[in-house]
């Protein structure tokens, strides 16, 4: 941990009550790179994030954004931050300018400057054309552009984004992951949580997993699936029925059990060398009868990464976009 | 996207608090409490309708209070009931009003607007500042159209020097008051549950005191709340500097109980400010 960590966090521990939300988490952000913090959902990754940018005390444990101790000196710290936050906070009556420059003023600009510092992100961010509409009139991609644009007010160094792109579609998605590319381009570091492990893989230079308030691997993408150092084949047979006999049938040829799927008639094999096993399996199965109907080779993704470490799966399925409970409009 | 976006000139772009004097820091404080405050009120401006419904409320009630209870609450106070109940309605107004300060406030936490103001550098206490100053002067325009509504039925200042006095004696309290329903709001954090915790315990405040009727009938142990609360004590006051009496130990009480009021829960909200976790 030096000064080329623009983030560090030592050894955090944070209670709720009875819930041990971190249990000491350790990671250090490089300078100018991305570290992805990966997990599901409750896994921690908010609560870092809040500890990190002064929102929130941790019981214990030190930090440093940007060389600056976090506890001690709150103010300093978000002077040289970004933060999105996993909601778009941006005031839904004010336009998308007068968001910007209000965001401008508490930074303490000049009336003038913010307003120059407005109008250069909007453009940045391709919000120009709706720029004098209230924010309660944009998409939910617009509203994401605009708390991102929010955040870059001060031209920080070192940015935070709490899942971005939850809540969003695929198109807005991959959008969202080149105006993030494009942030970072210049040498900025950044600290991106995520549930998607696709965001992960993409975006992040190093990704860290935490579950359960606790770090349980750590590297880039490819050290994380190299460490496996494995093939999957995944098979499906033809009649489910079979499952449990083909499991038992190709049981030799995997490292691990194989996982199995009864209702889907799935097998995954996880192999040393997946070109070689794959004619194994096809004349083992053949030899006994049993039909297949698919079959793939691939090498591992983060879920399998997870799912190795772990022993559960990442829920793949699209996270709840954890939307306010209230409705739109403001009633008040 | 231009390739500036970050590079490092962001130092000219932010002044560092580390490098400004005190002046700076005070000046800092002012400017961030308006820049809120004119947040705030933009929602009136914006959704007139929150504001037409926040004044109609009041109207309803006056006339229907003047016309309705007026004959036979008049015996009692011994004249006109318009009189006697403007002062007393303007008080309700503007206590009313400070509820919406809860609801504001936790609708903020609850859509991080809070965290977005909390992770910039500005003051701590302008959130709350700015917050309570817009809705005081939402308070001071609902009052201010109630008192031509009760000119237009038949309520006169009997000096108009003592009466816009009681008038801003009633906006210092609806003042205090913000500060209350602020704590409130930092409590609560739920924007549906602040609906309710926002005005519930206004209601004994309002019904419990001399606003509507004088206490006289009330049995001893309600009469002994009524007639020393803070509500029943400053409506009062404000009601005999709108007729055109000035009483200073009553005036003197009223101002203990708005800066004690103050005093007490200003810090109470700034402290939970700081510690609320939205999420």
């Amino acid at each position: 941990m030096s000064i080329n960590h623009a983030i560090v966090a030592d050894e955090v521990v944070k209670h709720f009550g009875e819930i041990k939300a971190l249990d000491g988490v350790s990671i250090a952000a490089e300078t100018g790179k991305v570290l992805g913090l990966l997990g599901p959902n409750g896994a921690g990754k908010t609560t870092l994030v809040r500890i990190l940018t002064t929102l929130l005390k941790p019981d214990s444990g030190n930090l440093r954004v940007g060389g600056i101790d976090v506890l001690r000196h709150k103010q300093r710290v978000r002077e040289i931050i970004g933060l999105a936050g996993q909601y778009a906070a941006v005031d839904e009556i004010l336009t998308g300018r007068e968001n910007l420059v209000m965001v401008g003023r508490l930074y303490h600009m000049s009336r003038r400057m913010a307003k120059q510092r407005a109008a250069e992100l909007l453009d940045q961010f391709a919000l120009s054309d709706a720029a004098d509409r209230p924010v309660k009139t944009y998409s939910g991609g617009m509203r994401r552009r605009l708390d991102l644009a929010a955040s870059m007010v001060a031209r920080p160094n070192i940015l935070f984004l709490d899942e971005p792109t939850t809540g969003l579609d695929a198109r807005a998605r991959i959008a969202m992951w080149a105006t993030i590319r494009e942030l970072v381009s210049d040498g900025a570091t950044l600290l991106l949580t995520t549930q998607y492990l696709e965001e992960a893989d993409e975006l992040a230079d190093r990704i860290v997993v935490i579950d359960h308030g606790r770090v349980i691997a750590e590297g880039t993408a490819e050290q994380l699936k190299a460490n496996m150092a494995a093939d999957f084949i995944d098979i499906t047979v033809a009649n489910p029925l079979q499952v449990a006999q083909a499991s038992e049938l190709l049981r030799p040829l995997s490292a691990e059990a194989p996982q199995t799927d009864d209702l889907r008639g799935h097998v995954v094999l996880s192999v040393e060398s997946g070109v070689q096993s794959v004619a194994e399996v096809v004349r083992l199965l053949d030899g006994q009868d049993i039909p297949i109907a698919e079959l793939n080779l691939r090498r591992p993704t983060l879920n399998d990464v997870f799912l190795s470490i772990t022993g559960e799966a990442i829920v793949e399925e699209e996270a709840k976009p954890k939307r306010r409970r209230f409705g739109r409009r403001r009633s008040a | 996207m231009s390739q500036q976006t970050l590079n490092p000139t962001s130092a000219a772009l932010v002044p560092k608090a580390g490098e400004a004097g005190l002046l700076k820091h005070l000046w800092w404080n002012f400017t961030d409490t308006y820049v809120v405050m004119k947040r705030n009120l933009m929602y009136f401006v914006r959704e007139p309708q929150l504001l037409i419904f926040a004044t109609v409320q009041p109207i309803m009630f006056l006339v229907l209070f003047t016309y309705v209870f007026g004959g036979v609450i008049s015996f009692s106070t011994g004249g006109d009931y318009i009189t006697y109940l403007m002062p007393g309605i303007v008080i309700q107004s503007i206590i009313f009003a400070s509820s919406n300060t809860t609801v504001g406030l936790s609708l903020d936490l609850s859509r991080g607007m809070i965290d977005r103001f909390r992770s910039l550098p500005m003051s701590r206490a302008a959130v709350l500042a700015g917050r309570t100053a817009a809705d005081t002067v939402r308070g001071f325009f609902t009052i201010s159209i109630m008192l031509m509504a009760g000119y237009v039925i038949g309520f006169r200042f009997a000096d108009w020097g003592t009466g816009l006095a009681g008038l801003l004696l009633a906006v210092a309290f609806g003042y205090a008051f913000t500060w209350i329903s602020a704590t409130i709001g930092l409590l609560v954090k739920d924007p549906e549950a602040a609906q309710v915790a926002g005005f519930i315990w206004l209601f004994p405040l309002t019904f419990a005191s001399s606003i509507f009727v004088p206490t006289r009938t009330m049995p001893d142990w309600l009469r002994a709340f009524a007639e020393n609360q803070p509500v029943s004590v400053v409506a009062s006051t404000v009601r005999d500097l709108m007729t055109g009496t000035v009483n200073a130990d009553e005036i003197t009480t009223s101002l203990a109980w708005i800066i004690g009021i103050v005093v007490v829960f200003m810090p109470l909200a700034v402290r939970q400010y700081a510690k609320v976790a939205s999420r």
